[in-house]
C-alpha cells in the first residue's frame, strides 16, 4: 500500500488541534522531546518501513524547502 | 587471531611461520568479550574449554536509564549448547593459551621480534623482508596472512586505502580489581546518577576484574583523563567505595571501517587489519575469529590445487560481516554517543518510552553482540524446498545435544570437530541410503549405530525430518541441505562449495 497523501481524517481540524494542543504550555525542548516520542510510537504503530520511509521523505522535503 | 589462524592450518597439516614483532603477548585486557561462536571455533583448536574454564560465563544484559532498569536481555534462553553465549576472558589469557597451544604444533614455527619492513610480490609467492635484533632476513612464502592489527603496515605496503567513519566521543576503559557482588551481567547505564548526561558500563572478568567503560565525550583531554588519581573518584562515585585497584586504564575514541579488498594478490588481510568497529556489540576480536575460521580452510584446499575463486569467496563472505559488524556497531554508537541535539532528543525519547511501552524497549541499542553473519555466498546451494527451524544455507551450524551408539552425551560440536572439521554430511534417519561423496566425513543421526536426537533439539532447529541430508563446510557453516538427497545433487553442492 503507497503512502496515503490523499486526506484521511474523519476531521482533520479536530486532529490538527489535537497535536496544537498537545504541545500547549510545553517548552521547546519539551515539545521536541514530544514530536520525537510521537513519531516513534506512530512509527511502530504504522509498521511498515516502507510506508515510513516514504512519510519520511515527503516530511525532509518538505522541511528542506521550507528552511533554506 | 593469527595465532588461531596458524593453529587451525597447522592442524590441517599446513606449515606456518608466524611472525610477531613484539617480543611477548599484549599487556593490558583490551578484548574481554567471546562470543559463542569463537568458543566453537577455539574449541576445534583445542584451546575451547581451557577459555571456557578460566573465562566468567555470562548471557543476560541489562540497560539502566538514570538508576532505573529499562530492559533486560538474555542472548541464549536455551540449553542444549556446548559452549555459553558469551565468556569474558581478558585477552592476554586468550593469547597465552593460544601460544602454548601452538607451542605444542611442531608445524608452526612462532618469531618473536620479527618485523617485516617489506614485501615484494610475485605471482606464485611472497617475499618478505624480515628486520630481527639479529640483523634481517628474507623468507618466501605462498601466501602471507596479514593479521597486524588496525595499524597494519602490511596494508600501508600494499597501498590500501582504509577509510570510515570516526566517532568524536571518547570513552574511558578502566579495569578494576576489587572484591564485589554484582552478578555476571553486562550492566549499561544511560544517565546514570554517578556520571550524569554520559554512558557506563560493567562487566566482570576473571580474577575479580571488573570492565567498567564510562562516556567522556568528545572534548576530553587523553593524558588528564588517564591520570590514575583523575579516574579514581569518576570510579568511587560509579561504586559508592574506594576499596580497588586499577588493572589498566585506557582513553578510546572509535572508528568504523573497512578495507575496500581484504584479497591483495597474494597477500590476504583479516581481523583488524582488514575491518575496524566500535568495541559495542564485541565485534573486533569475534570477527577476526570468524575471518580465520573461514580462511583457514580455504587456503589449504587453494595450497591443494582448488580454484582461486574458493579465496575470492573469503573476501565475499567476510567483507560482508564486516558490513554487517560495521553496521551494527555504527548503530550502537549513533544511539550511545547522537551526533546533533535532534539525534539526543530522539534517543531520550526512546530511553523514557520504553519504561512505558515494549517497541522502545527494542530500540534501546546499548550494543547488539556479536552473532556470525548468515553469508549470501555462491559456495552455498540455495533451498529448492521449505524448511522449518532456524539453519540456512550460509549459516554456522547450531548446535544440539546428541548421544552416541553407547549413550554417552555428545554435542553436534563436538562431533563435528571430531570429524577433522571437513565437509561433512550430516543426515537424519537415512539407514545407509545415501553414499558419502569421496573425502567427505559423516555424522548419521537417528539410525540404528548412529548418534540419538533424544530431547529433539536437533531435529526442532534444525528442521530435520526423516530422510533429511546437510552438507556443512569445514568450517561448520551450512552449504547445502535437502530433504530427499541424491548422489549428483550432493555431488553438485559439494562442487558448488569448494566454488568449482
Amino acid at each position: 500500500m503507497p503512502l496515503v497523501t490523499a486526506s484521511n481524517l474523519p476531521d482533520p481540524d479536530a486532529a490538527y488541534r489535537m497535536i496544537v494542543e498537545a504541545n500547549r504550555g510545553l517548552s521547546p525542548a519539551q515539545s521536541a522531546a514530544l514530536q520525537a516520542a510521537a513519531l516513534l510510537i506512530l512509527a511502530n504503530h504504522l509498521g511498515d518501513p516502507q510506508i515510513l520511509k516514504d512519510a519520511l521523505a515527503l516530511a525532509r522535503a518538505t522541511a528542506v524547502e521550507e528552511v533554506k | 587471531m593469527g595465532l588461531s589462524l596458524a593453529i587451525d592450518l597447522a592442524q590441517r597439516g599446513r606449515k606456518v611461520v608466524l611472525l610477531d614483532d613484539a617480543d611477548r603477548i599484549g599487556e593490558g585486557s583490551r578484548a574481554i568479550c567471546f562470543s559463542k561462536r569463537a568458543l566453537e571455533v577455539w574449541d576445534r583448536l583445542g584451546v575451547g574449554e581451557r577459555m571456557r574454564a578460566k573465562g566468567v560465563e555470562w548471557k543476560v544484559g541489562k540497560v539502566f536509564l538514570g538508576d532505573g532498569l529499562v530492559y533486560s536481555f538474555d542472548l541464549l534462553p536455551e540449553g542444549g549448547h556446548k559452549m555459553p553465549a558469551f565468556i569474558n576472558l581478558q585477552q592476554y589469557y586468550a593469547e597465552k593459551y593460544l601460544v602454548e597451544r601452538v607451542l605444542d604444533l611442531p608445524a608452526i614455527d612462532l618469531r618473536w621480534r620479527n618485523k617485516v619492513t617489506a614485501i615484494e610480490r610475485g605471482n606464485d609467492h611472497v617475499r618478505l623482508t624480515i628486520e630481527t635484533p639479529d640483523g634481517p632476513y628474507t623468507l618466501s612464502a605462498e601466501y602471507l596472512v596479514a593479521c597486524d592489527g588496525a595499524r597494519s603496515q602490511l596494508r600501508n605496503m600494499v597501498g590500501a586505502e582504509f577509510v570510515g567513519e570516526t566517532f568524536e566521543d571518547q570513552f574511558l576503559i578502566a579495569d578494576v580489581k576489587m572484591t564485589a557482588a554484582f552478578p555476571t551481567e553486562r550492566w549499561f547505564w544511560f544517565d546514570p546518577p554517578f556520571h550524569t548526561g554520559q554512558s557506563a558500563l560493567l562487566h566482570r572478568q576473571p580474577d575479580d576484574v571488573w570492565r567498567i567503560d564510562l562516556q567522556l565525550g568528545p572534548d576530553a583531554d587523553p593524558k588528564e583523563e588517564t591520570r590514575p588519581e583523575r579516574v579514581r573518584p569518576r570510579i568511587e562515585r560509579m561504586l559508592g567505595h574506594g576499596d580497588f585497584d586499577f588493572e589498566w586504564i585506557s582513553l578510546y575514541r572509535f572508528q568504523c571501517r573497512r578495507m575496500q579488498r581484504f584479497l591483495h594478490g597474494r597477500v590476504i588481510f583479516a581481523g583488524d587489519a582488514a575491518h575496524q568497529v566500535s568495541p559495542f556489540g564485541a565485534r573486533g576480536a569475534n570477527s577476526g575469529l570468524e575471518d580465520a575460521e573461514n580462511l583457514a580452510w580455504k587456503l589449504d584446499l587453494v595450497l591443494d590445487g582448488a580454484s582461486h575463486a574458493l579465496l575470492e569467496s573469503y573476501d565475499t563472505e567476510r567483507t560482508q560481516a564486516a558490513d554487517d559488524n560495521i553496521g551494527h556497531s555504527t548503530r550502537s554508537t549513533d544511539f550511545i554517543a547522537p551526533h546533533s541535539p535532534f539525534e539526543r532528543a530522539l534517543r531520550n525519547a526512546t530511553l523514557r518510552l520504553a519504561r512505558h511501552a515494549d517497541f522502545a524497549k527494542r530500540m534501546v541499542n546499548a550494543g547488539r553482540l556479536s552473532t556470525p553473519t548468515v553469508y549470501d555466498t555462491p559456495l552455498s546451494t540455495p533451498d529448492t524446498e521449505a524448511w522449518s527451524g532456524r539453519m540456512r544455507p550460509g549459516m554456522a551450524l547450531v548446535d544440539a545435544p546428541l548421544a552416541d551408539a553407547e549413550g554417552r552425551p555428545r554435542f553436534l560440536t563436538e562431533v563435528f570437530a571430531g570429524k577433522g572439521c571437513r565437509f561433512t554430511l550430516v543426515t537424519m534417519g537415512i539407514n545407509g541410503a545415501i553414499e558419502t561423496p569421496r573425502n567427505v566425513a559423516r555424522i548419521d543421526i537417528g539410525t540404528a549405530g548412529g548418534y540419538r536426537d533424544e530431547t529433539g533439539a536437533f531435529a526442532e532447529r534444525w528442521g530435520a525430518e526423516a530422510g533429511a541430508a546437510y552438507l556443512l563446510r569445514p568450517d561448520g557453516y551450512l552449504a547445502a541441505r535437502m530433504k530427499a538427497p541424491t548422489p549428483s545433487g550432493l555431488e553438485a553442492a559439494l562442487r558448488r562449495a569448494q566454488a568449482q
